[in-house]
């Protein structure tokens, strides 16, 4: 472990998903903390200054949106969730709390990794300021500050709000938008519970920049949840 | 030697007597003959002898009227606080029942059965305070006079002259437990009087004269003594039936008393009672409602409507008749119900009338062979006397403002009557002028009495009497010598005059019969109508809603009244409806009053004896002993809702109510149950699959994760990576089938909520084939969405999962590599979403069998899932109001069709700037 590895925090209370995730993380490289309750786990977190926190849901202590209302309390660390398959509920409210991203048990170790990876960079992004603007994802490219969007080097017109929404799931690539969370940025507050608003400037979006509008590249849609802008490695 | 056992059922029935009565508190009445008698002392001493006891004894209300030995008796005893209440200015003491069942001794004194409560209070009467007293186990004292007793209250007035107004129901001192004569000879009394013990003196020269009276108190002794010895001889009935001792009396006996809108009907009730009561007889009390009677002013009407409520009050069962013919009707009634007596007032025609025209009781007398006619004689007063209306008030609240009854254009319809009269009279005449000279007088005549009959027939009797006498004076004026002038020469004329005019009457008369006749037959076809309709309404109807609402519109149809049922929560506290009222319903029910209702099954409200005060009626909603609810009703009009034949229609639509809600409850049960046990079955062929399917995948996942942690080092990196994918392939159709029974147990708890919200269909296509990417790799797949398709208003997470379902198994039976389609149409009023493959197609016949749970069309481990898939893709697709059907296609392969209802609504979106 050299002190430039990434380090990771895992409050998770099932001791054969920590091991496993232990081993897995340690192979690709990260420093791994663990701790069994909600508690145990914002002081890791204080202490430890780490770079990633993955989450469980379904702690014996506490709740885990309060553990994500406690850290966003202070830090902008990334914090990926991981849900039972019940938890919908619990997923939306993490991911709208701030929750980076989710994963629903049972998952692969390299769908896990994938996600590391893009909270990592996008954390990173943010950090060194939005000066690369421009999003390059298979054939499409956002470039944010020239308002600019193209397919495969054809210029698309986009309406303002259909702009809007590309750039908010373009700023947040790789990341799973919430309904909220993407009806705050594109509408502000008072629209709120028109979700189908998002659907329908969404399906004209796709209409625009897929192929084949059932069969998405890029605007992924996390059922129930919201959606996401799909990058490479991913 | 036990040749007389009792009856199994009759002790039966005692038993459940003696139950009820257990639970219920016990009356001692302390009886007597006249005021000053004493009771209230000797209740008093009474109650001290069982405070000595170490009872809870405490004083609800007792009278002293001053005597000073009398209140010396108090001491000592807890007494309740009295309500206090303003009554136009005065501040008046009434006893406190919420405070007394609050406080709940074992015994409360309650003085003077028969008080009147002040207007407001929750029961008119004292003696309804204590039968809720008891009711609630609370023992109670109280004290009466003889004169308060309902069925004697008329003989009494008659002795004394002086008419008591409160009165007590005959039933009420029946029941009670014990009765205690309180006895003092009159002489005692008048010298307990004359010392001033019993009135304040100012008051006793003026009761001296008038009530007390030697002569009024032997009397009333006489009936007090009498009163109390027919209890003890009912008591010794008890006994002996307890203890099978032959009757000895005749069994069944049935009396009937016939009542008319006249003076006599009251006394012939209490009469009616108490030869009732003297035989221990069942007794009914019958009004025959002939045409003629029918067409009685309003207030003689409420008047023997008030008179069979007195009847109901003093236990009998009361009964309109409506018939031509009262005599008939009588004895039909009579012979069907069993009567052997029958109490009748003397009959009302006399002298010659009675002769000729016959009189009730005459035709009784002949017809009724088998059945006694007890006659009772009217007094002085005329036959007909209009009946004094105590309680006219009750009936004679004015209807709320917009509903008076308008008043009905009838002085039209009438005079037309006599305009016809004229009319007819005159083609009659010129008819008689073209014809006179060529047909004899007699056919005119005819021809006139022609016009007469047309006019009795149609207008009435007025009006045909004016077309006789206008006939007559023609014929004489026009037709009989002398001509022009109404001189008849011929005395014969005379006769012809009166038979036209005897015509004319009677015909109308019999008409206006006939007319009576076919209105109250359209009146009762029409109620019969109302029954059926709702009968059968109630019959269809579907949930408990639907009940009430059926029940609201037929009621406000009948009665005219606002109303609305209510129902209890699970407590028994009963709530206001949580739907949105229909515009019949009432609103502003007292809660309060309803739950009375519901706790007691008995009515009250406006025009009953209980809470009077309220501006609603409520009656239960009860089926045997069990209330449902309770309806609550404004009244338009009293009359509508208290005339017998209302009543009976009110009371068959309430047990009607009560069934129909009896039969929903009974069903939902009786489905519960169904549930039950098909969830236990399915729990059932649940465990044995899932032991099956689960074992299979683990023995795998054990056997390769073992492999590799045993032998590690001697295996290759390609086994190993053969067998740590195995462990995950198989791991995740573990999880694919936990999933499944998962959601099947949700869908199956019906607690899946479904979070409907508007999708286009392509963004859930989309989800469904990202998600199984992987399982479809190799497989082209064709999506087609027709344009037209609006967004549908589903569960999407729900939905996908069906199309998920349907890809899965069509992947699981079909050649790897053959096609797949996904379509979606709108047809009519539906989305039609298919998913199609180019397999081997469903096994014929198996259609619908494919979507029971369990079912697998082969039953190979390689192809697990346990059946559940479509079961599932059913059940979604059913809380969403669609359906799901399975078929092969023409050019081969299978194709499964998921129909959903559009929704009336799509979104609208503001366009975009």
């Amino acid at each position: 472990m050299s002190k430039t590895d990434p380090v990771i925090i895992i409050v998770e209370d099932e001791m054969a998903i920590r091991q496993f995730l232990r081993t897995a993380l340690r192979l690709q490289g990260y420093s791994v903390f663990e701790a069994d309750t909600g508690q145990r786990g914002l002081i890791e977190i204080g202490t430890r200054k780490p770079d990633l926190l993955i989450l469980d849901l379904g702690l014996p202590d506490m709740d885990g949106a309060e553990v994500i209302k406690a850290i966003r309390a202070w830090s902008t660390l990334p914090i990926i969730v991981l849900s039972a398959r019940n938890q919908e509920r619990q997923k939306v409210d993490a991911l709208d709390l701030g929750a980076d991203d989710y994963l629903t048990k049972p998952f692969g170790i390299d769908e896990l990794i994938a996600r590391i990876r893009v909270a990592l960079r996008h954390a990173n992004r943010k950090e060194q300021s939005i000066s690369n603007d421009v999003l390059v994802t298979g054939g499409l490219t956002v470039d944010l500050s020239k308002r600019l969007v193209s397919v495969d080097g054809r210029e698309i017109a986009l309406t303002p709000i259909q702009y809007r929404l590309l750039a908010v799931l373009a700023k947040n690539a790789g990341k799973v938008m919430t309904h909220r969370q993407i009806m705050k940025e594109v509408w502000g507050p008072p629209y709120l519970d028109n979700v189908h608003y998002i659907r329908m400037y969404m399906s004209q979006l796709r209409h625009k920049l897929e192929i084949d509008p059932a069969k998405p590249q890029y605007l992924v849609t996390e059922s129930g949840l919201g959606y996401r802008l799909k990058i490479n490695d991913i | 030697m036990n040749l007389e056992r009792p009856d199994p059922d009759q002790l039966l029935a005692r038993v459940e007597r003696d139950a009820a009565k257990a639970k219920r508190g016990r009356l001692k009445i302390f009886f007597g003959a006249a005021a000053g008698v004493g009771k209230t002392y000797a209740m008093l001493l009474a109650a001290r002898e069982r405070r000595a006891e170490n009872l809870d004894v405490i004083v609800g209300v007792v009278e002293t009227h001053g005597r000073q030995d009398t209140a010396a008796l108090l001491n000592g005893l807890e007494q309740l606080p009295t309500r206090q209440i303003n009554y136009r200015g005065n501040v008046l003491h009434e006893f406190d029942i919420d405070a007394a069942l609050k406080r709940r001794p074992a015994l409360i004194l309650v003085d003077e059965l028969a008080h009147t409560n002040v207007p407001g209070s929750r029961h008119p009467k004292r003696w309804q305070d204590i039968q809720e007293l008891l009711e609630a186990g609370i023992d109670v004292y109280t004290a009466l006079n003889v004169q308060h007793l309902e069925s004697l209250n008329d003989d009494i007035s008659q002795i004394s002259g002086i008419r008591v107004w409160e009165t007590v129901p005959d039933t009420v001192f029946e029941e009670a437990d014990e009765v205690e004569l309180v006895d003092l000879p009159p002489d005692e009394l008048l010298t307990r009087l004359k010392e001033g013990k019993v009135y304040i003196p100012q008051q006793v020269e003026l009761a001296m004269r008038s009530f007390f009276r030697k002569g009024n108190l032997i009397a009333l002794r006489e009936l007090a003594l009498r009163q109390t010895a027919n209890r003890v001889d009912a008591d010794m009935l008890d006994y002996r039936e307890d203890h099978a001792i032959r009757e000895v009396w005749q069994v069944g006996e049935r009396i009937l008393v016939c009542i008319g809108p006249n003076m006599l009907a009251e006394r012939l009730v209490r009469a009616g009672k108490r030869l009732a009561a003297g035989l221990r007889a069942d007794w009914m009390v019958a009004y025959v409602e002939t045409p003629k009677l029918a067409r009685l002013p309003a207030e003689k009407r409420d008047a023997v409507l008030r008179i069979l409520r007195l009847a109901e009050q003093l236990g009998a069962e009361t009964v309109t008749l409506s018939s031509p013919d009262m005599s008939e009707a009588i004895i039909r009634f009579a012979r069907a119900r069993n009567i052997n007596k029958i109490v009748v007032g003397k009959p009302s025609r006399r002298g010659w009338k009675r002769w000729l025209l016959g009189s009730v009781v005459d035709v009784l007398i002949s017809h009724a062979h088998n059945i006694n006619i007890y006659l009772l004689g009217s007094r002085q007063q005329r036959e007909d006397d209009v009946l004094e209306i105590v309680e006219s008030s009750l009936f004679k609240k004015p209807p709320p403002p917009g509903l008076r009854q308008r008043i009905p254009p009838r002085l039209q319809k009438r005079y037309r009557g006599y305009v016809w009269a004229v009319a007819v009279t005159i083609i009659s005449t010129l008819f008689g002028h073209l014809m006179f000279g060529r047909l004899e007088l007699a056919n005119l005549v005819m021809v006139f009495l022609l016009g007469v009959v047309y006019i009795a027939m149609r207008f009435g009797r007025g009006p045909s009497i004016l077309a006789s006498l206008l006939g007559v004076g023609m014929i004489d004026v026009l037709f009989v010598r002398p001509y022009f002038s109404l001189t008849v020469a011929d005395s014969q004329y005379l006769i012809t005059f009166a038979v036209m005019l005897i015509v004319g009457v009677v015909i109308s008369n019999l008409m206006i019969n006939v007319r009576a006749q076919a209105k109250v037959a359209a009146h009762r076809e029409r109620r019969a109508a109302v029954l059926y309709a709702v009968s059968k309404e109630l019959a269809t109807s579907q949930t408990e809603q639907d009940i009430v609402t059926i029940a609201v519109k037929h009621l406000y149809a009948e009665f005219s009244s606002p109303n609305v049922i209510l129902f209890p929560d699970t407590a028994g506290h009963l709530l206001y409806p949580r739907q949105p009222g229909l515009s019949q319903s009432l609103r502003g029910a007292d809660l309060s009053v309803a739950q009375w209702v519901f706790d007691h099954n008995e009515m009250a409200g406006q025009g009953t004896y209980t809470l009077p005060g309220a501006a609603a009626i409520y009656f239960p909603v009860s089926d045997a002993d069990k209330v449902l609810g309770v309806l609550a009703l404004l009244p338009v009009n009293l009359r509508r809702v208290f005339l017998p034949e209302q009543q009976k229609l009110l009371e068959t639509f309430l047990r009607q109510i009560a069934q129909a809600l009896l039969r929903i409850r009974f069903s939902e049960q009786a489905k519960l149950t169904q549930m039950q046990i098909e969830a236990e079955r399915l729990r059932n062929s649940l465990l044995s699959a899932i032991s099956h399917d689960l074992r299979t995948p683990l023995a795998s996942i054990v056997g390769s994760a073992s492999t590799l942690a045993a032998n590690e080092n001697q295996m290759s990196s390609q086994d190993r990576r053969e067998l740590s994918l195995a462990i995950v392939d198989e791991a995740e159709r573990m999880t694919n089938l936990v999933n499944n029974i998962l959601d099947m147990a949700r869908l199956d708890a019906g607690i899946a909520e479904l979070n409907k919200q508007w999708y286009p269909v392509e963004e859930i296509v989309g989800v469904v084939l990202s998600r199984l990417h992987k399982r479809l790799a190799d497989r082209p797949v064709d999506v087609c969405i027709a344009p037209d398709v609006p967004m549908l208003h589903v569960d999407a997470v729900m939905i996908e999962q069906v199309l998920i379902n349907l890809l899965e198994n069509a992947t699981r039976y079909t050649p790897t590599g053959s096609a797949l389609e996904i379509r979606a149409e709108t047809f009519e009023n539906n989305i039609e979403i298919s998913v199609s493959d180019h397999g081997p197609g469903i096994p014929k016949g198996l259609e619908e069998k494919l979507f029971e749970k369990f079912y697998q069309v082969r039953h190979e481990t390689a192809q697990s899932g346990v059946g559940l898939g479509l079961a599932i893709c059913r059940a979604i697709v059913e809380v969403h109001g669609g359906t799901i059907r399975g078929k092969n296609q023409p050019e081969g392969g299978a194709v499964f069709t998921v129909t959903l209802p559009n929704e009336p609504m799509p979104p609208q979106f503001s366009a975009e700037p």
